[in-house]
């Protein structure tokens, strides 16, 4: 074990996981972590603190955390490379070893000029991979980045990211490959709609034996309406949402429970590709839906390791 | 080259506000290049001035002059007599070149005409595209040629952010191509694909600004004491 963290320990155990995603308010208000944390309570194995998500100012991802540690959920912590570097980066990590956090997820980080401070100097200092390099040198060899010894080494589960559906395509399971040598432990992928992509990507994936080095949770959004399909596939870059999707959202009666359809649909199939190792559920501030996903997918309750 | 583009008049007028005797002073290298700062556009902006101190009666008197290159002293120093009398200088150089001249006439206040945006290179006639950040530890070796710190929107060093798609970069689309899209078919075409699977370490910025304002020494091209003199005196 690396961290003894519960994702850690049902993943080892082989269970299929669930994680989920709580984005924090634009608030100094603690509240709706706290609901989330309390609603979604026993659905998944851990739960994922969005880290000032498409740069929009946010309650930190380091106290939202904590907050759900109060509640008895465990969390994942994303830190991007965006708006701090290896120093911050360090430092930080090693407070939320400190309170508790064993779960981390490396990003670079959506660029600035996407949210609320457009005109922000950012910082990346280091990418995702190096952030994963650096990481698992101060939790496996207790140094920090620049060679100095650590007192204590943080426990931590490394996470990071990968898009299977960002270009150029053949380039992305090297990626995947880059991140595991540089230390992730488990990956959360970009949403999936377009299963024969993803299916192409987990082949290469599988080819160079991937899938026995790391924990891949295949990322599912439950749809609302047509016009989330429709912004999806539009507006947010790196992300491919299939004409057949849309469709079926925009001839439902009901599209909200033809999202939640889907996202089960998609649930049940993604258990069947091998080399998957668990599910990430992003359902972006419609966290209530959750607990009926992971029922209806046949994912309650989660196993207790 | 260095790019710059002028500074909207509005400001260069405003800033120019309660000075009198003015010299616009062009330069002849990357800023001409780039249409910015060259002898034409001091023209330009000299004649502009002049226009609208005549609607405005600010009896502002403009001279204007364009040397070889404003980044370097000895030719600064030869327009020496036209600067002598003037309280400000509208410098249509790059920063450097602002900076040198207020060095050389310390007691003249030197304005910037342009702003100074990158070191890069003509795209095509009008379109100018940045192509180095002077990081001062140069990668281009590994990356097929194309320089990810200043042409990836976020600098990464270890391949495409997942935002890349078409070959385009997420933070601008419509005129920015991916940077590590270009490095992957340039090295593919090189035939130097594996150098994608190498995992770059975290950089020593401490070459960049990061390490403070930079500075380099050619030891052998300093002069000495003596050859400093004699040239002095041949000046
Ligand atoms: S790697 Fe550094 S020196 Fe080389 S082109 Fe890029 S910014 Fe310039
Ligand atoms: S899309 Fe390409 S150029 Fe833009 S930030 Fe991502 S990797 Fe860099």
């Amino acid at each position: 074990m690396k961290a003894g963290s519960n994702l850690e320990k049902v993943l080892e155990a082989g269970h299929f996981a669930v994680t989920v995603e709580i984005g924090p308010p634009k608030s100094a208000n603690p509240e709706s972590v706290r609901h989330h944390a309390r609603m979604l309570k026993g659905y998944a194995d851990a739960f994922n603190l969005t880290d000032n998500q498409t740069a929009i100012v946010r309650l930190s991802s380091l106290a939202s955390a904590v907050i759900c540690l109060q509640e008895g959920v465990e969390p994942v912590m994303q830190m991007t490379c965006r708006d701090r570097n290896r120093i911050a980066l360090q430092s930080d990590l090693l407070g939320a070893s400190a309170l508790g956090i064993k779960n981390v997820l490396c990003l670079t980080g959506d660029h600035q000029t996407f949210g609320n401070e457009k005109g922000a100097k950012n910082v990346y200092d280091i990418d995702s991979i190096q952030e994963l390099l650096i990481f698992k040198k101060m939790r496996d060899e207790k140094k920090i980045c620049g060679g100095e010894e650590l007192e204590e080494a943080p426990k931590v589960f490394l996470g990071a990211a990968e898009n299977p559906f960002a270009d150029p395509f053949e380039f992305r399971v090297t990626r995947l490959a880059k991140k595991v040598n540089a230390g992730a432990d488990f990956i959360q992928t970009q949403a999936i709609y377009d299963m024969e992509r993803f299916e192409k990507w987990m082949e290469g994936v599988r080819e160079r034996g991937l899938d026995k080095k790391v924990h891949i949770l295949a990322g599912v959004i439950p749809l609302k309406s047509v016009g989330a399909a429709r912004y999806m596939k539009n507006k947010v870059s790196g992300m491919i949402v299939p004409d057949s999707i849309i469709d079926r959202m925009r001839k439902a009666k009901d599209p909200k429970a033809e999202g939640v359809k889907i996202c089960i649909e998609q649930i049940e199939y993604l258990k069947t590709v091998k080399g998957v190792h668990g599910v990430h559920i992003m359902a972006i501030a419609w966290e209530e839906i959750v607990p009926e996903i992971v029922k209806q997918a046949g994912l309650y309750p989660r196993p207790s390791v | 080259m260095i790019i710059a583009e002028q500074k909207p008049l509005k400001e260069i007028i405003k800033n120019l506000e309660g000075h009198r005797k003015i010299l616009v002073a062009g330069c002849r290298s990357c800023v001409a290049i780039c249409l910015a700062g060259g002898e034409k556009e001091v023209g330009i902006i000299a004649e502009s001035l002049r226009l609208y101190s005549d609607m405005h009666d600010h009896l502002w008197e403009v001279d204007e002059i364009t040397v070889e290159r404003q980044c370097e002293k000895e030719w600064v120093k030869e327009i020496k007599k036209i600067v002598e009398g003037k309280d400000a200088i509208l410098s249509m150089a790059c920063g450097v070149g602002a900076q040198v001249m207020q060095e050389i006439y310390p007691d003249i206040r030197v304005v910037p005409g342009l702003n100074t945006s990158n070191m890069g290179a003509p795209e095509e006639q009008g379109i100018w595209r940045e192509k180095c950040a002077g990081c001062g530890d140069c990668v281009l070796h590994l990356t097929g040629g194309i320089c990810p710190i200043a042409r990836c929107s976020k600098s990464l060093l270890n391949g495409p952010c997942g935002g890349s798609q078409n070959g385009r970069c997420e933070v601008n689309p419509e005129t920015t191509p991916c940077a590590w899209d270009q490095i992957y078919h340039s090295l593919k075409r090189l035939g130097k694909l594996e150098l994608m699977e190498q995992i770059i370490p975290p950089k020593n910025w401490i070459t960049s600004h990061s390490g403070g304002p930079r500075r380099i020494v050619k030891q052998e091209a300093i002069l000495t004491a003596e050859e400093k003199a004699a040239k002095g005196g041949l000046e």
